[in-house]
């Protein structure tokens, strides 16, 4: 798994509310059998205009921001669907970190199983990221790192944030959650027998006729 | 927000937990630290689009499937859903290559499939309870948001992404954060004509499409004891667009009776030992939640979305709203970039915008009850000319049981479309023929470009969509149905029909 430390990158502001994964996202590209090239969909509907050529007026077609590295959004960002194509897309697209006020929790939680970390700010402090960015045309950065679990605002202001400390681990040291849920091989197959023993019926979905 | 009061009344009772804390309690495998679980998963279900990348992953990474009896694979995303389709068809040739990789992967796993052309197969939140794979007190999972649909039968369901499914398919056990508890009364009797899917977009409305975040929802109250099973799964179906990942639903004598002598329910003496054992499920007296919120059902109306979140609902019988309506600013600019989306004028009476197709179908609302409701509106009118008027049942045995009854033919009499299974319309399926148009729509998400390139959805129950089909506008079922009985709606119904 990709690990995440500390970055210092150009952030876009996105700041509306509820985007969802759709938008992230649209369904149409999703209709593949590789997880290659999911980058083409990214933002498609907003980033291409209906003859597939670039909307002019969407900000990550512009330079400096199309470098962008960090998105910055209003509340409930990657609401919706599942579709873990959403961090995957955002990834190969080159981010490596979304900073918002909430996020849809399924999104919030693939996130940090695709390298790329989201970090919950008041959203006093993430308008102002987009107000300093905003204000220096996109020729500034924001440093996130998340050992200490600070933001460095363009202008120098600290802001502290707290990522789930499993979760953060994960991202920190690149670790395989399955290997890490198989070392509690013992303490599984102690909970499934007591719990076989009470719930047979979770165990055994047998079809039958009545 | 008059009808929403939020409370923190009850006495805390020691020892008394709250349904899905017992729920909670016997998955709990060990607990990791820091508010994080490693749960036991007793159903995980796979679906073309993301179980097929999940399974590849697993090969992939080299790993099995630990559980694989308590693993199950629906093909519904992607399916061809016109007459004479055949198993295997997807609705383009990549669709089709995707349902194939996931039937050979999931036949590699002998996991059990439900494909089409077997009588089980249909969307996989109508799947679940129909065939009682989804049980009381289980923990089911599926790389789909609207997992929390089973919670109506009072299954902890919960869509998590396609690396959680590889988990999960290696594991059968996964690591979740433990949300926090929030309890909504549905308090008092729906008036005539509304339902679940009214109580639904009602609650959206009031606390918001991030209303939800962090919290397992548990739906109780008078209102939420009288819906009959179905509806509570579109209520429960629901709560993931206020960002709630999990919705739940006490099982009662409703729900032992919906899940008795289904194809894969508990049966004899293990049916009885289950049904013991479900009923010590419900919260108990003096259990705490973080939250409690009550709703006067007394006032819901039919709801109609205006806008490009579920959260910007209102009643069916009043007009769209303005921007200035609302006071924060992020919530305002959104509504402004909506209804500019939607092409529609704050003011508006809804009654006076025009709908160019009429949907019927999706894990929210195309059960048998949700198209029996459809079809008492339906039964000896026409669709409007120029409505384009579609019906995609839920499952293949709802399709079936609404053949048996008759319901196809109301339909078909109408001037509907009568499809096969399948997600269909909801998931882009059909989207050449939805471009640009202006569809009502008994879906669950009505988000830019969602059920197609500029396609404008307005999300309401099957009979408010059925009333719409007729009328050719969006249209208050109650004008139809109470017609006869009050003269105020028959006045208003001439008026509209116009």
């Amino acid at each position: 798994m990709e690990t995440f430390e500390r970055i210092s990158a150009i952030a876009a502001p996105l700041m509306q509310a509820n985007i969802d994964t759709d938008q992230i996202i649209p369904t149409p590209y999703l209709l593949r059998t590789s997880e290659d090239g999911l980058s083409e969909g990214l933002f498609a509907n907003w980033r291409k205009r209906a003859d597939n050529t670039l909307n002019p007026e969407f900000i990550l077609n512009h330079a400096p921001w199309s470098a962008a590295q960090i998105l910055l959004a209003e509340r409930n960002f990657g609401c919706g669907s599942s579709r873990e194509a959403a961090p995957r897309a955002l990834r190969q697209a080159g981010f490596r970190a979304v900073i918002a006020p909430s996020f849809g929790e399924i999104f919030f939680s693939n996130c940090f199983r695709n390298g790329i970390l989201p970090v919950r700010l008041p959203i006093g402090q993430v308008q102002m990221l987009a107000e300093q960015m905003q204000a220096a045309g996109g020729d500034a950065q924001v440093a996130i790192d998340l050992h200490a679990q600070t933001i460095i605002a363009p202008a120098g202001e600290t802001f502290d944030f707290e990522t789930p400390p499993r979760l953060r681990m994960m991202l920190l040291n690149g670790q395989d959650e399955i290997d890490l849920t198989l070392q509690r091989r013992a303490q599984i197959d102690a909970h499934r027998d007591r719990d076989r023993a009470r719930r047979p019926w979770a165990y055994e979905p047998q079809a039958g006729r009545h | 927000m008059d009808s929403l009061i939020q409370s923190n009344m009850s006495t805390p009772s020691f020892g008394a937990r709250t349904f899905f804390q017992k729920i909670w309690d016997d998955h709990v495998i060990a607990d990791l630290g820091d508010n994080s679980y490693l749960l036991q998963i007793d159903r995980l279900f796979l679906h073309e689009v993301s179980g097929g990348v999940a399974l590849r992953e697993l090969h992939h990474a080299g790993r099995g499937i630990d559980s694989p009896r308590q693993v199950f694979t629906a093909i519904d995303h992607v399916v061809n859903i016109y007459p004479g389709r055949v198993a295997g068809q997807g609705r383009n040739a990549t669709a089709s290559a995707m349902i194939a990789e996931t039937i050979t992967e999931s036949a590699r796993h002998a996991l059990q499939v439900f494909q089409v052309g077997d009588p089980r197969q249909g969307i996989v939140h109508v799947i679940s309870p129909e065939l009682a794979l989804a049980l009381p007190g289980l923990t089911l999972v599926c790389a789909d948001s609207h997992t929390c649909t089973v919670g109506g039968v009072g299954t902890l369901g919960w869509g998590v992404g396609s690396s959680e499914c590889v988990h999960v398919l290696a594991t059968q056990t996964l690591v979740q954060s433990k949300p926090k508890t929030m309890r909504i009364w549905f308090d008092g009797e729906l008036p005539t004509g509304v339902g679940a899917k009214d109580m639904a977009l009602h609650l959206i409305a009031q606390i918001g499409a991030n209303g939800g975040i962090g919290y397992a929802i548990e739906f109780a109250g008078d209102a939420v004891r009288a819906l009959p099973v179905e509806a509570r799964l579109t209520l429960c179906n629901m709560a993931i667009e206020c960002s709630a990942r999990y919705a739940l639903i006490a099982p009662d004598n409703a729900t032992y009776a919906y899940l008795a002598n289904r194809e894969f329910a508990p049966r004899g003496l293990a049916w009885d030992e289950a049904l013991a054992f479900w009923k010590t499920l419900p919260s108990d007296a003096g259990a705490t939640f973080d939250m409690e919120l009550h709703i006067d059902c007394t006032r819901i109306a039919p709801q109609i979305t205006w806008g490009t979140s579920p959260q910007h609902s209102s009643p069916i019988d009043g007009a769209v709203p303005a921007p200035t309506d609302f006071d924060d600013t992020a919530t305002r600019a959104l509504a402004e970039r909506a209804l500019a989306y939607q092409h529609l004028v704050p003011g508006t009476p809804y009654r006076d915008v025009r709908i160019d197709v009429a949907y019927i179908g999706s894990c929210t609302n195309a059960r048998l009850s949700d198209l029996r409701a459809a079809a008492e509106i339906l039964r000896g009118r026409k669709v409007a000319a120029g409505v384009m008027a579609i019906c995609v049942p839920g499952s293949s045995r709802v399709k079936a049981e609404a053949e048996a009854l008759g319901i196809d033919r109301v339909f078909r009499e109408a001037g509907f479309e009568w499809l096969e299974s399948g997600c269909a319309m909801c998931a882009t399926g059909g989207a050449d023929r939805l471009a640009d148009k202006r569809v009502i729509s008994t879906t669950n998400r009505n988000f830019e470009n969602r059920q197609g390139p500029s396609t404008r959805t307005h999300l309401a129950s099957p009979a408010t969509v059925a009333a719409s089909a007729v009328v050719g506008y969006l249209a208050d079922p109650r004008m139809l149905t109470m017609a006869e009985h009050n003269p105020s709606y028959q006045a208003h119904s001439t008026q509209t029909a116009r």
